[in-house]
């Protein structure tokens, strides 16, 4: 599989990819998309990284263990959540702020975050699987 | 405040560890300070009691349940608290001096202070669930205790078989306080203990009874259930001087005083209770007639006493209930005494061995004198409390009829022995020609004998101003057992009478057996012989049928081969969608062709049945892989053209990483690259998945069949974007109205991949072994593991 196109691609098709991973995660709340399928999309493009540089390459990327990526995601979905408790409103309910950043109002809210949670889990944990399996045997 | 005392041991517990680590043993004074002031503060409540109050509190747990945490002191709990605290504090001192210079010093304060807690809280609890827990987390720390020696396997074994026996009938507890509860609908004892006619009336009552007392034999170490109590001296003696004469084992007492007035006055009660308890009473005595060693003798009359206090507790007259609460005081009193005893001989002496001590009192006066103490009020010789103990055992059973007579008789047999046993620890090691000990005997330091001497100066000086001690103590115990107001009169001068006779009668069995224990020895060990194997046995063949139990049924179900796995696993499936609709005869209607199919819909259908055949057709796994994914891709255009683009977005990009997963997996395994099953094993295999596929297809024309509740879709589509801010009902729905659910499921993502992690980082050619409760075992393997 590793050929000289495939190789010469892999780099943009990877960034490309990431970059509408998370395009498909903001958008998620109001068009088609979310964390969950934006993490799957951002998990495949690690994979076609590592099969075309290899396992060592992406993971010299990504810097953090994937696992630890998936942990810090749940981390954060569960933090999204008791951010609410704190207020006093039930556990999960959704907080809205309306900040204007350069003129424009930017809705950021809990439910955000609890869903970008979601993408890192989703990326972690499919991603450390198929590194995994990518790597071989002998490392 | 009460709360407070309440953890104040727990709070003592957390400290233990940084304190000894600093103070070394003498941390024991600072942390005997926890019990003692709960002990002192307790103390404040005998007045209130005594003038027939009870001091209830607490706090709402789970209201909807009617769980409260809340406490109920009457004369009963408040007896206990006093025993648990009082005589804690002296072993907490008892032990900062038996353990001095233990390397684990600190982790042994921390235990017997959680267990203190715990015992505290099961006499003081009110609602049924706080009972249950205190019970079991005594359990718990007990087996810490009993298993504090980790290294020897015996320690390891005792503290196992404690917490088997004990935990275990803890749990036939709380069936028992679940019937109660059924039957009454309150989950009080303080409301419970005015429901007597109730339970007592209900068909259930048989059924709440035994559960209840499946619970209190085993923590009482009622025979059959006793092997646990004389193995758990494996435990060090201030456990063993705590936990097996005061506390622990006379939770199982507690608990049938505390229901005597709602489970008593019933023909099974009177007839359970007494059998057992005089069985109890009678083994007791004769198994510890047979040991040397001064442990193993008091455990076994701790035993036996457990069995008398059982035997009374059921023979449900006042004076019995008079004669219980005193003998428990008495007992909690002279037994921690003489177990500390004991603890010092061999701490100073170095051996426990009755017959290789002797002549000690030159040597250790303080002790002897605290020893005679205690055995003289165990023997009940006037003046000490055990003597009033005894006489009111005798006034409860000296009725004349023939259960009383054989009761009085089986008391005055265990009763002489126990004498005997009593005077064999206090008198033997310390009277007679001196021996040559391991050790060089000498006094032990104070902390040592300060808890033996004031809990038996404590039986005399109980004995001797009787008045107020059954003002404050006996009286409102009993009344609390009694379930009504009884004053307990008994002094210590003696009156003729029966009762005299049968404790004079006593004496002279137990000074008769003391004479001739070498003897009886001999005999009781010949005698057990010829019965054979006992409980204790029994209990190592249980648990190793158990464990060979459970390695067949593991052999069976987890044969190890994937395939099984995957075959049991879609046959099971198969099974479940496609019964159901069989035995109700639910099967759906043929399916209305829609008409108007557009072409390009056609068309993907057509893609996804070519996606099959090329599956079955394809010549090796990597291209099935792939065809599988041309069925897949051609699914989730058709749910993009039927208007659910969320979904086949996510089905395109699952569909994309299971086929580079798989393959990759594939070249992982390495699988041979076609497949070599054999026509008949092609054969059942496609039977089970044409079976599953069936029933999947059968199940979705079943549900689509009736008509559509768009209730949900309605509410979702309303307020998505008016309450949760947006457009996109499905991400809305699964991160907002549902988040909590999202959240569940990430977290198993999250451990999914943790474990397929695992699976792939288990190299081939390593062999694991199953973990088991061996360390040595565990070691080798470690060992092998590596090389």
């Amino acid at each position: 599989m590793n050929t000289l196109i495939f190789r010469t691609v892999a780099p943009f098709l990877t960034a490309l990819m990431i970059l509408f991973s998370v395009f498909v995660l903001l958008r998620g709340h109001n068009e088609p998309g979310g964390g969950f399928i934006g993490g799957l999309i951002a998990a495949s493009a690690f994979a076609i990284y590592g099969i075309a540089y290899g396992v060592a390459a992406v993971r010299r990327a990504i810097r953090f263990h994937p696992m630890s990526i998936a942990g810090f995601g749940l981390l954060l979905s569960t933090v999204s959540g008791l951010v609410s408790v704190l207020l006093g409103v039930p556990f999960m309910t959704g907080l809205w702020i309306y900040p204007h950043l350069f003129g424009v109002e930017v809705p950021l809210s809990s439910v955000m975050t609890f869903d970008i949670g979601v993408y890192l889990v989703v990326v972690g944990a499919i991603t450390s699987i198929a590194l995994a399996l990518e790597e071989k045997e002998s490392d | 405040m009460t709360l407070v005392c309440l953890f104040l041991p727990f709070m003592a517990a957390l400290a233990a560890p940084s304190l000894t680590r600093f103070l070394g043993h003498r941390a024991a004074w600072i942390l005997a300070l926890a019990p003692a002031f709960s002990c002192l503060y307790f103390l404040g409540y005998l007045p209130e009691i005594a003038a027939g109050e009870v001091v209830t509190g607490g706090y709402a747990w789970a209201p909807s349940f009617n769980l409260s945490f809340s406490w109920f002191i009457d004369g009963l709990s408040l007896t206990f608290a006093l025993l648990i605290t009082g005589i804690g504090t002296l072993i907490v001192l008892y032990a900062g001096g038996y353990m001095k210079g233990h390397p684990q010093q600190g982790r042994f304060f921390a235990f017997i202070l959680l267990f203190m807690g715990a015992m505290l809280g099961v006499v003081v609890s009110d609602s049924f669930l706080m009972l249950f827990v205190y019970w079991e987390l005594t359990s718990i720390t007990s087996f810490l205790l009993i298993g504090f020696d980790h290294e020897r396997a015996a320690a390891r074994r005792a503290a196992l078989q404690a917490l088997v026996i004990t935990g275990g009938g803890g749990l036939l507890l709380l069936a028992g306080l679940i019937f109660l509860w059924n039957i009454t609908g309150m989950t009080q004892l303080s409301l419970v203990v005015h429901q007597g006619e109730l339970v007592r009336q209900s068909p259930f009552y048989l059924a709440a009874l035994l559960l209840i007392l499946g619970g209190c034999f085993t923590k009482s170490a009622q025979f059959p259930f006793h092997a646990w109590l004389p193995n758990a001296m494996e435990a060090p003696t201030p456990v063993s001087a705590y936990l097996h004469s005061a506390t622990m084992v006379k939770a199982g007492v507690y608990l049938l005083m505390r229901l005597n007035p709602v489970l008593g006055d019933m023909p099974a009660w009177e007839i359970l209770l007494p059998f057992f308890g005089g069985i109890t009473l009678i083994a007791g005595t004769f198994l510890g007639m047979r040991q040397t060693d001064l442990k193993l003798m008091l455990a076994y009359t701790t035993m036996a006493s457990l069995g008398l206090l059982v035997m009374l507790t059921g023979f449900d007259t006042p004076h019995a209930v008079e004669a219980a609460v005193l003998y428990l005081v008495a007992h909690s009193l002279f037994k921690g005494a003489l177990f500390m005893v004991a603890g010092i001989i061999d701490h100073e002496a170095g051996t426990r061995d009755v017959t290789r001590l002797g002549g000690l009192a030159r040597a250790m006066p303080i002790t002897f004198a605290a020893a005679l103490l205690a055995a003289l009020s165990m023997g009940g010789l006037p003046l000490f409390l055990g003597f009033l103990a005894k006489e009111e055992i005798y006034y409860a059973l000296a009725g004349g009829d023939l259960r009383s007579m054989l009761f009085a008789g089986v008391a005055m047999l265990g009763n002489g022995l126990m004498f005997a046993l009593a005077f064999a620890v206090a008198l033997k090691p310390f009277l007679g020609r001196p021996v040559e000990t391991p050790k060089h005997a000498h006094e032990g330091p104070v902390l040592l004998w300060l808890g033996p001497v004031v809990l038996a100066v404590l039986g005399l000086a109980a004995g001797l101003v009787s008045g107020p001690v059954h003002r404050f103590i006996s009286s409102p115990m009993a009344s609390a057992v009694e379930g009504a107001p009884t004053t307990v009169t008994i002094s210590t001068i003696p009156h003729l009478g029966i009762p005299l006779l049968l404790s004079l009668i006593t004496v002279g069995l137990g000074v008769l057996f003391y004479l001739q224990i070498g003897r009886i020895r001999t005999l009781m060990s010949r005698l057990l012989e010829a019965i054979g194997p006992g409980p204790d046995r029994g209990f190592d063949a249980a648990i190793a049928g158990l464990v060979r139990l459970s390695v067949r049924v593991t052999r069976i179900i987890q044969p190890g081969r994937l395939e099984i796995y995957v075959t049991a696993t879609f046959i099971l499936l198969a099974l479940t969608l496609l019964v159901p609709p069989f035995v109700y005869g639910e099967w759906p209607g043929a399916p209305l062709l829609p008409s108007g199919v557009m072409i390009h819909e056609w068309a993907f259908f057509l893609i996804a049945l070519s996606g099959l055949v090329a599956v079955l057709r394809a010549s090796n796994r990597l291209s099935a892989i792939v065809s599988l994914g041309i069925q897949g891709f051609a699914v989730a255009v058709i749910f993009l053209l039927f208007g659910a683009p969320d979904l086949s977005f996510t089905q395109f990009m699952v569909e994309t990483l299971s086929v580079v997963i798989l393959a990759l997996a594939m070249t992982r395994l390495r699988l041979s690259p076609s497949d070599h099953r054999p026509i008949g094993q092609m054969l059942f295999d496609a039977t089970i998945a044409i079976a599953c596929g069936l029933g999947f297809m059968l199940l979705l024309l079943k549900s689509t069949e009736g008509v559509f509740d768009n209730r949900l879709t309605e509410f979702f589509n309303a307020y998505s974007k008016a309450i949760a801010h947006g457009a996109n009902v499905v991400n809305v729905i699964i991160v907002d109205f549902r988040g909590t659910d999202t959240l569940g499921e990430i977290a198993v993502v999250m451990i999914t991949g943790l474990a397929i992690l695992a699976l792939i980082r288990i190299r081939a050619g390593s062999t694991l072994r199953p973990a088991d409760n061996d360390p040595d075992a565990a070691d080798a393997s470690r060992a092998g593991g590596k090389s």
